[in-house]
């Protein structure tokens, strides 16, 4: 294949890795956002729901499509439900302090991943995708007869791949109107501006915090819902949506939402073709350093207002 | 008796027992007790950051690493003896800790763990990428005749046993002088309230810069250790969990006291043998003892006894 | 000659004029209140004397030098001593070792140091118990601590923010005498609320309101100034 195309096959491979991380940050982002604690165990809520996922559908017979939509509404449930478990016995006691709310998640990641090993055990198992037809698609190029297209060998995408791109922006763009249009998200902005004033005005922040949380892992959850028909689910994958998570939610400004879905789809296409053109460490030694960098010299990010 | 003559008898106390253990001890514990030892020391410098500054770094195996590394590459390359070794790994994690405090300190709280883990993150991840030099997860074996300092083999029991107390005493007697010195007062203050501290018209980046260095090196020192004594350098001495477990040893010993580090290292290490026996899932118990910890007794183990029965100890 | 003196000092936090081209001169030896409405910028002028805040635009001078781009830490190292509004020590240390850091800076060696801190509370009367956690001390006494932590440090200048504020009329009147007392050796700039310690210890007063210098006098004067007394009381 020839630049072009591959270009284009990379871009679309990234597209889908963005529209999965895009939701996976905004879930790390809305938790720091609102409660401005960073979780660290966010990437085991995305293995979660991945591991869930596998095994809804493993119990769930009949045509694939069944299992995974089974999934689809019971995986990030679960999680979403577990996490804001976490949040009432753990979080609330440590009262939300930022170092120590550290080091309880990193200790909430050892106990879900090590609970997922011995559990779901070491081996990486793959959950069918609902659909799947191949789709070959075009590219063009100058010829004799002036501009034409033709249909490269390997230049292509799928169906399901289609899918998780729509499905993960309606999820986003459900999640913008739950923000800005509804009572709900009313309480968890209020909540974020102000806590004092929230709590003087009777919102009852605890609970508000619970939700928040449970929220954020429900979106990983869901993220690695989607994904997992076209990666396997594996209980150390969720380490690296931890790392690309924070890489997005940094960048694109702690706590803006519109900023973390532009970093998602920044990161996720750079990504994309980084690791398609070059090796994949150095793609994620530029990304933690960019990190780093980031933080140190423009802690607000991108798009973000105000330091934290 | 004096504070200062309790805290010399304990201490000191700490050290002769160490030094009597190696002659009763079966060759398990025995081999066992070197190992805690050395991890004891990189606890004593992680303890110097987190316990004595208030620094929480998530990226302390750069440190270690940078030491072993250091010294691993100078043997297996430059054919170095021991101590020029060692010297390497010392220079090497000097200079990553300076340029880590340089940068990292320019940040606070929440961003400066998030910094470090990720400097931590790109330097595992460049041990990884040039596996043709460091051979990557599979590592480097140290031959025993690279460990020869003078007659004495270093991959033997008994010598190893002494060079492992020999360095925990440095590092521990070292720190140990300097929190009750005023450098170390200073310190504490910038902890307590780094504010005031400022007011009070000391320069607290460069009392926080040199908390880092200081940290980085005796870190470092105890990585090139590692390596040497244990015949092996390897990148999963630079992944998250060598960041992990300094703090999660500082915090169950207690943090902010010089004991408490020891102690620490010695209870987790055993509690991870013992559970390693049972499954593989051993990390469990670090997971549960980190929530533990953060909850009901952020204090840790000797600093609970310090709020409690000995208000004396360092 | 002044020891202090600033020209055109301003500071505005996004939009909001905090403190607008101040020209003060506060002479060596002398001791001046700086009053004003609550609002008025005498917590932010004093921040940007002592370098806590940086400046919008204008100058300071600290003994001729121009010190407006010195970090605060340096400041202090100058001669300059500073407690805080909302009192700050280090509460979970003794009182002993809070007065210590700050004579460490200046002193070396146990035997001096001590001498100096034990000196330095019996001035604000604290020495019962020197190993007590400043935590567990009252606010006055906390109050009490930080003037120690100030004196301790033998400042040119000594920069009080509104060192009365929770002390007994007893603590009261024995701050007046160390002032007093301290008048001789050091100069002082006092941020106060209370009118009777403005009367009895200050030799001149500024008054600031809306972050400008609205009047400055002695403190009779100041007591007439039917300006003065509209800020405080508002005007209709």
């Amino acid at each position: 294949m020839e630049f072009g195309p591959y270009l284009m096959l990379a871009m679309l491979e990234g597209a889908v890795t963005a529209a999965v991380l895009a939701l996976t940050a905004v879930g790390l982002s809305l938790v720091f956002g609102v409660m401005r604690v960073v979780n660290v165990a966010h990437g085991e809520f995305f293995m979660l729901g991945a591991v869930l996922a596998w095994w809804v559908a493993s119990h769930v017979g009949g045509p694939p499509a069944l299992g995974f939509i089974a999934a689809l509404a019971i995986a990030p449930l679960a999680v979403g439900g577990l996490a804001a478990l976490a949040d009432m016995t753990i979080l609330k006691r440590v009262n939300y302090d930022p170092e120590r709310t550290i080091v309880a998640t990193i200790g909430i990641l050892y106990i879900l991943q090590q609970l997922t090993l011995m559990t779901y055990g070491p081996e990486a198992r793959p959950v069918e995708p609902p659909f799947n037809t191949r789709l070959a698609l075009p590219w063009f190029e100058w010829g004799e007869g002036g501009f034409q297209l033709y249909w490269p060998w390997g230049l292509g995408t799928t169906s399901y791949k289609l899918f998780v791109i729509g499905a993960a922006a309606a999820v986003l763009v459900g999640v913008w109107v739950l923000m800005a249009r509804t009572r709900i998200g009313l309480l968890m902005r209020a909540t974020q501006l102000d806590r004092e004033m929230a709590l003087a005005f009777g919102i009852p922040v605890e609970r508000v915090y619970a939700m928040v949380f449970g929220i954020g892992g429900a979106l990983a959850a869901l993220g690695a819902v989607l994904i997992v028909p076209i990666q396997q689910a594996h209980y150390l994958m969720g380490g690296d949506p931890l790392l690309l998570s924070f890489i997005v939610v940094i960048i694109g400004g702690l706590g803006s939402l519109p900023g973390t879905v532009a970093a998602a789809v920044l990161i996720g296409l750079s990504d994309g073709i980084i690791s398609v053109f070059f090796s994949p460490t150095l793609a994620k030694i530029l990304a933690t350093l960019l990190v780093a960098l980031v933080l140190v010299f423009r802690p607000q990010g991108l798009f973000g207002t105000g330091s934290k | 008796m004096s504070d200062r003559s309790k805290t010399f008898a304990l201490h000191g106390g700490v050290l002769a027992l160490l030094f009597a253990l190696q002659f009763v001890l079966p060759a398990y514990h025995h081999g066992n007790l070197a190992r805690i030892m050395v991890l004891a020391s990189f606890a004593v410098g992680y303890n110097v950051m987190f316990g004595y500054t208030g620094l929480l770094s998530l990226g302390h195996a750069l440190f270690f690493a940078a030491g072993m590394y250091g010294m691993g590459l100078a043997v297996h390359y430059g054919g170095a003896g021991p101590v020029v070794a060692l010297l390497a790994g010392l220079v090497a994690a000097i200079a990553v800790s300076l340029l880590v405090g340089l940068l990292a300190l320019r940040t606070a709280g929440v961003g400066f763990m998030i910094v470090t883990l990720m400097f931590a993150q790109a330097g595992y991840l460049t041990v990884l990428y040039f596996t043709t030099y460091t051979r990557g997860d599979e590592g480097l074996v140290l031959q025993q005749a690279q460990r020869m300092l003078g007659s004495l083999d270093l991959s033997q029991p008994g010598p190893r046993y002494f060079a492992a107390l020999g360095l925990f005493a440095v590092c521990m007697l070292a720190v140990l002088w300097m929190v009750r010195a005023p450098f170390g007062k200073v310190l504490i203050a910038i902890r307590e309230n780094e504010e005031r501290a400022r007011m009070l018209g000391y320069d607290v980046f460069r009392y926080k810069l040199a908390a880092v260095v200081i940290s980085g090196t005796i870190c470092g020192l105890a990585g090139a250790a590692y390596g040497l004594l244990f015949g092996y350098v390897g990148a999963t001495f630079a992944s998250v969990q060598y960041s992990i477990f300094p703090l999660l040893w500082v915090l169950l010993g207690g943090a902010g006291t010089v004991l408490g580090p020891f102690i620490g290292a010695l209870f987790m290490f055993y509690l991870i043998d013992l559970s390693s026996s049972v499954t593989s899932a051993y990390m469990l118990v670090a997971g549960v003892a980190l929530v533990l910890l953060t909850l009901f007794a952020p204090q840790g183990l000797v600093g609970e006894l310090r709020e409690r029965v000995w208000r004396w100890l360092p | 000659m002044s020891l202090l003196s600033t020209r055109g000092l301003s500071k505005s936090f996004a939009g909001l004029q905090a403190v607008q081209g101040v020209d003060f001169d506060l002479p060596e030896g002398e001791v001046r209140a700086l009053i004003g409405p609550n609002g008025a910028g005498k917590t932010t002028f004093v921040g940007l004397l002592c370098g806590r805040i940086a400046p919008t635009s204008g100058q300071v001078f600290f003994d001729v030098r121009d010190i407006s781009h010195l970090p605060a830490h340096k400041r202090i190292g100058l001669g300059m001593a500073y407690t805080f509004q909302i009192t700050s020590v280090f509460a979970r240390l003794s009182l002993f070792e809070n007065v210590a850091l700050a004579a460490r800076r200046r002193l070396h060696g146990t035997a001096e140091v001590e001498a100096a801190v034990m000196d330095a509370l019996g001035k604000v009367g604290l020495t019962e118990d020197p190993e007590r956690a400043a935590g567990d001390l009252s606010y006055g006494h906390q109050r009490l601590l930080e003037i120690a932590m100030g004196l301790v440090q033998a400042p040119r200048l000594l920069i009080l923010d509104e060192p009365t504020q929770g002390l007994s009329d007893a603590e009261i009147a024995g701050f007046k005498g160390l002032i007093r007392e301290l008048a001789a050796s050091t100069t002082i700039l006092l941020i106060e609320h209370n009118m009777s310690v403005v009367m009895e210890v200050a030799d001149r007063v500024t008054v600031l309101n809306f972050g400008e210098v609205l009047a400055e006098g002695t403190p009779e004067e100041m007591h007439a100034n039917a300006d003065v007394q509209a800020a405080y009381l508002g005007t209709g």
